[in-house]
């Protein structure tokens, strides 16, 4: 076996597995046609307890890693990318609070988030703030016990359908970035609403909106950490997130991959299957060496962070970077080899063509990642 | 329990071996050995030339020599009894001159004297009623108990009942108060000339194979049969046959049945139907159901399908055909666009003739078909609409 | 509450076929699954528990490796599982398991709602069910899609060819399941964890108490003489070529069978 997995590790595999067969497959092109969030779904997964994997047990979850989390996110994204989204987006509202929270907060948001009886979500990004996050206008200023949240915040995934939200907010404006603090808020909080609704390209069944804070008041214990941490906590848990987008990237395109190939075989041009033709066939072994170079880059990457390094930022920008640009890549294959049929709705990987885009955009985009990177290179070899 | 055998007969010819239904035994040593498969159906011990195999069976006489009757439980539907009474008043008729005894008949509910002279024309020679207020919906504690006493007093030899839902969730309590044998679901049943048993054969795994089973030691010999095996016989004229009411005790209570409804009038019963056309995925869609409508009208048929189609939500689970739906026997069964999954074949196995029209020619369907079309069925059906029309004289 | 689920363990029945040189059973590459109709047993079972709490306890009665069967039931969410494992329950009928599990069941004690399949799909017989019932003196409801508990008593709605029909059954009751209850959900890691670890008892003869008469062969009063498969059937004649030529030859067939 190429990657030996524990018992507990294939198990977690198989569930994933199972839930993406009989569970997403069957519904997600009516999901994606309708812009359904999948709740039904959701329900079934946090019932097989798949949102608590990477969670300790004190706090309700199953208390693996990120490797364990990997293989259940690559499956789910075998199934629907926009069902992974979803459920990964839940992972990275609730990092902020597992990396930083207190032992109160982390005893009061995480055990239901493990459950899936909550959804959480992650709100950094603003109209005037995407790749330059350190742009962000929303600000909390402190009154007493409690923190005053004004400000918009725009493609969050998850909202208005998650409960708990961790949110990057100016508590110092003259600090710039260093005057940045994390905060926990609560669907229902007063202030709090929830705006425009966004019609996408492709995963189309997760949710991406707006959050607005107007005059929205939190108790001062929902800090996370100290004031001024709030980038150091946004940029932790992207670190934290990004192989998870990996994953994510390397179940959908061995999706496609494996579709392509099935059609491959069954499709008879000039009297024979298409995959006997050496154009096709070695853009299939070209797809499948690629995912394989992504997946191992994905397993290696998250093995290494369940070792808690203090710092893996280069590698998690390069999972990111190399698995979305890969899944990218085979999906647009993948079309190519189901001819008009991979262009029409019939087939599943249209889909998965405009699900794979948004992987090279969300948490990062890839000339971000390459930033990320080369930064850190230039440090090494200082 | 366990084959037992003389080893100073075997020859280790491994006869056993190769008749075994089972493959439960092997030869270790040059000895035959049976495993856990082993059924004790004595085949081998049958088959065996030297005589060196037996089954370690302790006889166990209960006195049997006493039974005596053809039994058929008379259910009924609304205000007849169901058609697979009257295959089974056909039938048991046979059974009982063979053997020389009487058919009687059960018939239990309320206000139902009336229905029981039905019976005597189809030679019942004596028909049980029993009638109670109490007996007036369908209610298996107490239909059972009426059985039970009644067939305890008077210990019949063979006891029939229609393998029709209600039938086969009442008759097992039956077996299982008097420790009898219950073959399920026949579709055969004849009597063996040798040992006077009655023979049942049965489809099992599924249809995939048939079984022969009998029940040698205890009485009645119970059997649940599936409607449209065996055919309606005419009414007899002029048969004799005796109506006994049978008064009842306390009835025992557990079951209250709250409510029944009735389904929906456009719910037709696709057991009971003399054609029925079967839909798979190749309609492509519900719009398309228009014109198996057509032809299903023309042949005074009902629709069913696949459990593709029911789990796409274009027929109702209702009329889902196969392992996990209905098990149909019509005359003629119509399957449109269907591809044969075994599952589904299960369902349609007893048709007595079955077309099929697909245009894979490899599709399994066409394996059990007698007639088939390969073709477009959105071009065969219009096709056949017309030709059935034509024929009919009433070309448009 | 305390819920009983019986549980057969049978071969994937569309591969069971018989070997027409020899005509035996052909086992070979035959997997083992949980009876499907079980497992929306199991599924209604674990709905129950959602519903009213308690525990769920499976039973099954088959040759030691029906364990694994057990095992991916207390995956689904089983609290508990019982093998009845003994040579001596071999070669049961229907009346030998009913009076096995009936033995079984007596010894669990304090149970409220007993799920069984609506049938097994190698036997296919639908008896266990009612005579299991009929053994514990308990009322039953057979085909079963829907259920509550109300003032003490399970409401059932069950299907009849005809019409559905609902009943009231005094607990503790005994119900047979059909698919309509919905899809059993899919087995948790954590249950999969619990699985692996768990201690499954086996219980023989000896310990369900049970009369060596009625068990096994001995307590079976059918036997299966005889197995075969099914007649050929179908007489294959296939039309190709034009449509109104094919429906041609199709009328003259089958103005035979029917009225054309
Ligand atoms: C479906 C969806 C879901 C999302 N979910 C979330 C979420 O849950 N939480 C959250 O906080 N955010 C979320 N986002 C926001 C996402 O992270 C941002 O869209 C992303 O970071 C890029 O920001 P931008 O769209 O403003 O692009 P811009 O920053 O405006 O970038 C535009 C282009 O310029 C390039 N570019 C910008 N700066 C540089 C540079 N310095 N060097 C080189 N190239 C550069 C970019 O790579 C890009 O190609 C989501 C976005 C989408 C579309
Ligand atoms: C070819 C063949 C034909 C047979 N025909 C008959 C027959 O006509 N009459 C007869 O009495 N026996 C018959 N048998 C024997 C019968 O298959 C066994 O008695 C079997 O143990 C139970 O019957 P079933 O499989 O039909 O189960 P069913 O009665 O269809 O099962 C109903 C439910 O009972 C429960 N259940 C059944 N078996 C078990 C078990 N072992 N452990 C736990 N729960 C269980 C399950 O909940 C199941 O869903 C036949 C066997 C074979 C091989």
């Amino acid at each position: 076996m190429l990657y030996p997995l524990i018992d507990e590790q294939e198990m977690i595999k198989e569930v994933a597995r199972k839930i993406a067969e009989e569970r997403i497959v069957p519904k997600r092109a009516e999901l994606d046609e309708k812009e359904e969030f999948p709740w039904d779904i959701l329900k079934e997964m946090a019932q097989a307890d798949l949102f608590g994997i990477f969670i300790p047990e004190e706090y309700g979850g199953l208390g693996f890693g990120a490797f364990e989390n990997c293989l259940a996110v690559e499956q789910i994204a075998w199934g629907c990318a926009g069902v992974a989204t979803t459920y990964a987006a839940s992972g990275l509202g609730a990092y902020p609070i597992l990396l930083f929270g207190n032992e109160e907060q982390k005893k009061k948001y995480l055990p239901p988030i493990a459950r899936g009886e909550k959804l959480a979500a992650f709100g950094l990004t603003e109209p005037d703030a995407g790749s330059d996050a350190g742009a962000i206008k929303t600000t909390a200023v402190k009154d007493g016990d409690y923190y005053i949240l004004n400000g918009t915040k725009q493609w969050i995934t998850n909202a208005g359908e998650a409960e708990i939200y961790t949110i990057i907010a100016l508590t110092d404006k003259k600090k710039g970035p260093r005057g940045a603090s994390a905060f926990i808020v609560e669907k229902g909080d007063p202030g709090f609403s929830f705006g425009k609704r966004e019609k996408k390209m492709g995963i189309r069944a997760s949710a991406t909106g707006e959050l607005i804070f107007e005059d929205c008041r939190i108790p001062k214990d929902r800090l996370l950490g100290r004031e001024g941490m709030g980038f150091i906590i946004a940029l932790k848990t992207l670190d934290y997130a990004r192989p998870g987008v990996g994953a994510l990237a390397v179940g959908l395109a061995q999706a496609a991959l494996d579709e392509a190939i099935k059609y491959a075989k069954q499709r008879k041009q000039f009297g024979q299957a298409i995959i006997n033709f050496q154009a096709v066939a070695h853009m299939l072994a070209d797809m499948a060496t690629q995912i394989e170079a992504a997946r191992a880059l994905t397993y290696t990457v998250c093995k290494y962070i369940d070792t808690k390094p203090k710092d893996f930022s280069k590698y998690a920008a390069m999972v990111k970077l190399f698995a979305s640009d890969m899944a990218m890549k085979v999906t647009t294959d993948a079309v190519q080899i189901l001819g008009g049929c991979g262009y029409m709705k019939d087939f599943p990987v249209e889909k998965m063509m405009r699900d794979a885009k948004i992987l090279q955009i969300y948490e990062g985009t890839n000339q971000i990642q390459r930033n990320v990177i080369a930064r850190e290179l230039s440090k090494e070899y200082k | 329990m366990e084959l037992i055998l003389d080893k100073n007969k075997c020859t280790g010819c491994g006869q056993c071996v190769e008749v075994c239904p089972f493959g439960a035994i092997e030869l270790k040593d040059g000895l035959p050995v049976a495993n856990d498969e082993c059924r004790l159906c004595g085949v081998c011990v049958r088959k065996c030339p030297e005589g060196a195999l037996a089954l370690p069976e302790k006889a166990k006489k209960r006195d049997i020599q006493d039974a005596r009757d053809v039994w058929v439980y008379a259910e009924q539907k609304g205000n007849d009894f169901t058609g697979v009474v009257y295959e089974l008043l056909g039938k048991g008729r046979e059974l009982a001159q063979t053997l020389g005894q009487r058919l009687v008949a059960v018939v239990i509910g309320h206000e139902v004297e009336k229905h029981a002279h039905k019976l005597i024309n189809y030679g019942v020679d004596v028909a049980y009623v029993i009638d109670h207020p109490e007996l007036k919906d369908f209610n298996e504690k107490k239909y059972a108990q009426v059985l039970i006493d009644l067939i305890k007093a008077n210990q019949p030899n063979i006891f029939l009942a229609g393998a029709t839902p209600r039938g086969r969730s009442l008759i097992p309590q039956v077996a299982a108060a008097l420790e009898t044998g219950l073959t399920a679901d026949c579709t055969g049943l004849e009597i063996d000339p040798d040992t006077s048993l009655l023979l049942q054969t049965r489809p099992a795994y599924g249809g995939n194979i048939m079984a022969t089973i009998t029940c040698a030691h205890t009485r009645p010999q119970m059997a649940t049969v599936r409607p449209h095996i065996f055919p309606r016989p005419e009414a007899l004229s002029g048969h004799e046959g005796k109506i006994v009411k049978v008064e009842v005790e306390a009835l025992p209570q557990g079951i209250e049945v709250l409510s029944f409804v009735q389904a929906e009038i456009e719910g037709p019963d696709l057991t009971e139907a003399d054609v029925v056309i079967g839909v798979g995925r190749g309609i492509k869609g519900p719009e398309n159901l228009k014109l198996i409508e057509k032809l299903a009208c023309l042949l005074n048929a009902q629709i069913g399908g696949t459990r593709a189609v029911v789990d796409a939500g274009w027929l109702s689970h209702r009329y889902q055909i196969g392992q996990t739906g209905l098990t149909i026997s019509p005359k003629l069964y119509i399957a449109c666009g269907i591809s044969g999954a075994v599952q589904h074949i299960v369902g349609i196995q007893s048709a007595k003739t079955i077309v099929a029209i697909n245009k894979d020619p490899e599709a399994p369907i066409f394996e059990v078909a007698d007639y088939g079309i390969v073709g477009d069925l959105f071009e065969v059906i219009p096709a056949l609409i017309e030709e059935i029309k034509t024929r009919r004289g009433e070309s448009s | 509450m305390k819920y009983i689920v019986c549980l057969k363990q049978v071969p994937e029945t569309d591969k069971v076929k018989i070997n027409p040189e020899t005509g035996t059973l052909i086992r070979e590459g035959v997997k083992s699954i949980i009876n499907p109709y079980d497992l929306y047993a199991l599924e209604a079972a674990l709905k129950a528990k959602d519903a009213y709490g308690g525990k769920i306890v499976v039973i099954s009665m088959g040759p030691p490796q029906t364990e694994e069967a057990l095992r991916e039931a207390i995956a689904y969410g089983a609290d508990e599982a019982i093998l009845l494992s003994d040579r001596a329950f071999a070669g049961a009928d229907t009346l030998a398991t009913s009076y096995t599990l009936a033995q079984a069941i007596k010894k669990i004690g304090d149970y409220n709602i007993i799920f069984c399949g609506k049938q097994a799909i190698d036997g296919d017989t639908a008896q266990v069910g009612p005579e299991l019932a009929y053994r514990l003196g308990l009322p039953y409801a057979t085909y079963v899609h829907k259920f509550e508990i109300k003032d003490g008593s399970l409401i059932v709605e069950r299907d009849l060819d005809d019409g559905t029909q609902v009943l009231k059954l005094n607990l503790p009751a005994l119900v047979t399941i059909v698919k309509e209850i919905g899809e059993p959900r899919v087995p948790s890691i954590r249950g999969k964890m619990k699985a692996k670890k768990a201690k499954i008892p086996i219980w023989t003869a000896g310990e369900i108490e049970a009369d060596e008469e009625k068990i096994g062969l001995n307590g079976s009063p059918t036997r299966v003489v005889n197995v075969f498969s099914p007649p050929a059937r179908g007489k294959k004649e296939i039309f190709t070529g034009k449509p109104d030529e094919c429906v041609k030859q199709l009328c003259e067939r089958l103005g035979e069978v029917i009225s054309i």
